[in-house]
């Protein structure tokens, strides 16, 4: 095979992937009359048209980059988190008991405890199905779905219980938030007009700290050993158990800072809703982006605008938002089955003898 | 002994959205692919289940043959989602667990996106009725346990021995089983693995249109975004914890679905007990049970979860 096919057949591919995921999308939509062309051009267009649409792009691109990054750190490790909006949601609460229990503090203090608070809580979080998969065996498909089942709720009844805003009480208005919190948590806003804030620099800067940690360090090759070949990792020496808690909790800590960074920066108080989804959705940034730092950035980027386009959908062209679940759902799918198809040798091998022989007909004419 | 018959009378409907998909997802994992994508195939099942007698009355009532319609639209959507599945899983041999993670948002978020476009909000359907059968359901005791249910209940009831029958009795059992035992055994007997694999996945996938159908049609009456509410996870859960036997399945589901009812129960007789705990319970559960089967590793088809590919010789 030459090199010139190799990337030949890879490029088609992956535009034949791509088209695939484009044309599956456009089923549903034909099936609700939509106009196809236009309403994807409205999720990827619409929201680059002004400052404040980009802004909305990159605050959703911040939760996405950290809790892909964390994904990514546990299926190179042998484990798939998609509990990732379960521990999202134990890491906002953690966050917010602290900056509600310790409103006195200074900045310097208050906001690094906080976001160390929401990791611990998220890690906490991600430790129970660590453990369950490495001494139990439990599938960490099923823990994690029914954990994030679990967070939710004890996320619904911590807002409408004991973090309930003492406002809401004597005004009667009963909607289920906390407190405000004070200003010394905040997370500041970068650019005027928009609500990019400060989350930005950690998100950056995890992406590098994962690349360093697993690609630079002797600890990431044993957790990238452990997720590669389970059993060849344990004849080199490998505690394959620790790998999977361990990394089960960095994946979880990530999940839980992104809640920290997401009440701390946007929303300034707990309430209903702030997962929404992110923890699914990262996993498909993760994939997406190859499961490498330098791919997830830009990654979270573009599922941020596909979240942003899909709200702009509903006014525009009259498809529901629902639809960006439908596309992710899609890409899923479509990755995982090319990433199969490209690291088949037999089937390369049979394309190329097809394209040799092509190749000399031609000449021979 | 009334709270006894209120909670099995109670109960045993809730069990039947849990059987049927455990039930599709047990032939799927017999033949050696785990489908997690269940939860998504159920919502579309509820949704088209619901569909086709809201479009036909608009609310009001109207013929069974409407709601047959509607379940049978459910079991062909279901098939049509386990054959897409087996298109990623059997056919390009992706990694089952992930993929399943897309066919459930892809499932979930199409049922929501054309929810939203047919039908717009909440709108309460008269479904299907009760069936006490005649005689049976007048005895004291027994006939409101087990006899004065939604026909589906009984059907379903019906298809557990049906389904003991297929598996282990019948040549297409045996083949399923081969097929997710040992691939490359079945596959020099002339078995065509991938084939029957697809086969398994329409089975499981029409038991899953169903069981969501269920769901919408007879226990809740009407489509809502969380009408699934991760039962098609309990579902292939119950599958683990039955030992991929349908006698022990639907003990596992009759198990979830009296803690259900009992937990209702307990909730009617205003015992304080915050709301949002009582929910948590079946998935705790689902954690527990897990945690505590795990011979059941040992008892499951061997190559559950690893694709088969017949040039490759391992």
């Amino acid at each position: 095979m030459t090199k010139q096919f190799k990337v030949l057949y890879r490029t088609a591919i992956i535009l034949l992937a791509g088209a695939a995921a484009m044309l599956l999308g456009a089923f549903i939509l034909w099936a609700i009359g939509a106009d196809v062309t236009k309403t994807y051009s409205v999720i990827i267009l619409e929201p680059l048209k002004n400052r404040i649409q980009i802004g909305e792009v990159i605050i959703r691109a911040i939760p996405l980059t950290v809790i892909a990054l964390g994904i990514s750190v546990a299926y190179r490790s042998g484990i798939i988190n998609i509990g990732a909006e379960g521990q999202m949601a134990m890491g906002i609460l953690a966050a917010t008991a602290v900056a509600l229990a310790l409103p006195g503090l200074p900045k310097a203090v208050l906001l690094p405890l906080a976001l160390t608070a929401g990791a611990l809580g998220g890690a906490a979080w991600g430790f129970i199905p660590g453990l369950l998969k490495a001494k139990l065996h439990v599938s960490e498909l099923l823990s994690t779905v029914m954990l994030n089942y679990i967070a939710a709720q004890f996320y619904t009844f911590c807002l409408r219980g004991p973090m309930l805003d003492p406002a809401e009480i004597t005004m009667g208005s009963g909607t289920p938030q906390s407190m405000r919190l004070t200003r010394a948590v905040w997370l500041d806003r970068l650019v005027p007009g928009t609500r990019i804030h400060t989350g930005v620099y950690i998100a950056l800067f995890l992406a590098f700290v994962v690349w360093l940690l697993l690609w630079r360090t002797s600890w990431g090759y044993r957790m990238r050993a452990a997720g590669a070949g389970e059993r060849a990792a344990r004849y080199g020496g490998i505690g394959v158990a620790g790998c999977l808690v361990a990394a089960m909790m960095i994946s979880g800590a990530f999940a839980g800072l992104a809640g920290a960074v997401e009440v701390a920066g946007v929303h300034r108080r707990a309430i209903e809703g702030i997962t929404g989804g992110y923890g699914f959705s990262g996993i498909v940034v993760a994939l997406f982006g190859g499961l490498h730092p330098a791919g997830i950035v830009p990654a979270s980027f573009f599922f941020g605008l596909l979240i942003v386009g899909a709200d702009m959908t509903q006014r525009m062209a009259g498809v529901p938002a629902n639809m960006v679940l439908v596309l992710q759902g899609v890409i899923i799918l479509v990755i995982v089955a090319t990433r199969m198809v490209l690291a088949n040798p037999y089937l390369a091998d049979r394309v190329w003898r097809r394209y040799r022989a092509l190749f000399r007909r031609n000449m021979e004419e | 002994m009334d709270f006894a018959v209120n909670i099995l009378a109670l109960g045993i409907p809730f069990s039947v959205a849990l059987l049927l998909a455990s039930l599709g997802e047990m032939f799927n994992q017999r033949a050696g692919v785990f489908n997690l994508g269940c939860e998504g195939i159920m919502a579309m099942g509820a949704f088209l289940g619901m569909l086709v007698p809201y479009a036909a009355g608009q609310g009001a009532p109207v013929s069974g043959a409407f709601n047959l319609l509607g379940l049978l639209l459910a079991m062909v959507a279901g098939a049509l989602l386990g054959l897409f599945f087996g298109l990623a899983v059997v056919t390009f041999r992706a990694p089952q667990g992930i993929a399943g993670i897309g066919l459930q948002m892809f499932g979930v978020g199409t049922a929501g996106t054309l929810f939203r476009h047919f039908v717009g909000g909440t709108q309460s359907i008269p479904g299907i009725d009760r069936l006490p059968i005649p005689v049976l359901s007048e005895i004291p005791l027994l006939g409101p346990v087990f006899f004065s249910h939604n026909p589906l209940v009984y059907l379903t009831f019906l298809l557990v021995p049906a389904a003991w029958y297929i598996l282990f009795r019948t040549p297409w059992g045996l083949r399923v089983r081969a097929s997710g035992t040992n691939p490359r055994a079945a596959d020099s007997m002339g078995i065509r693995v991938n084939l029957v694999r697809y086969q398994a996945l329409a089975v499981g996938g029409a038991l899953a249109g169903l069981a969501g159908a269920y769901l919408s049609l007879c226990q809740v009456k009407m489509f809502s975004d969380e009408i699934i509410a991760g039962r098609g996870f309990i579902a292939v859960a119950l599958v683990y914890f039955g030992h991929w036997r349908p006698l022990k399945i639907t003990g596992g589901a009759l198990l979830f679905s009296l803690a259900q009812a009992l937990q209702l129960a307990i909730q009617g007789q205003g015992i304080d007990f915050p709301y949002e705990f009582a929910v948590m319970l079946p998935y705790a559960l689902v954690i527990v049970v897990l945690a505590f089967s795990r011979e059941s590793l040992l008892l499951g088809p061997t190559a559950l979860g690893k694709p088969f590919n017949r040039e490759m010789r391992t």
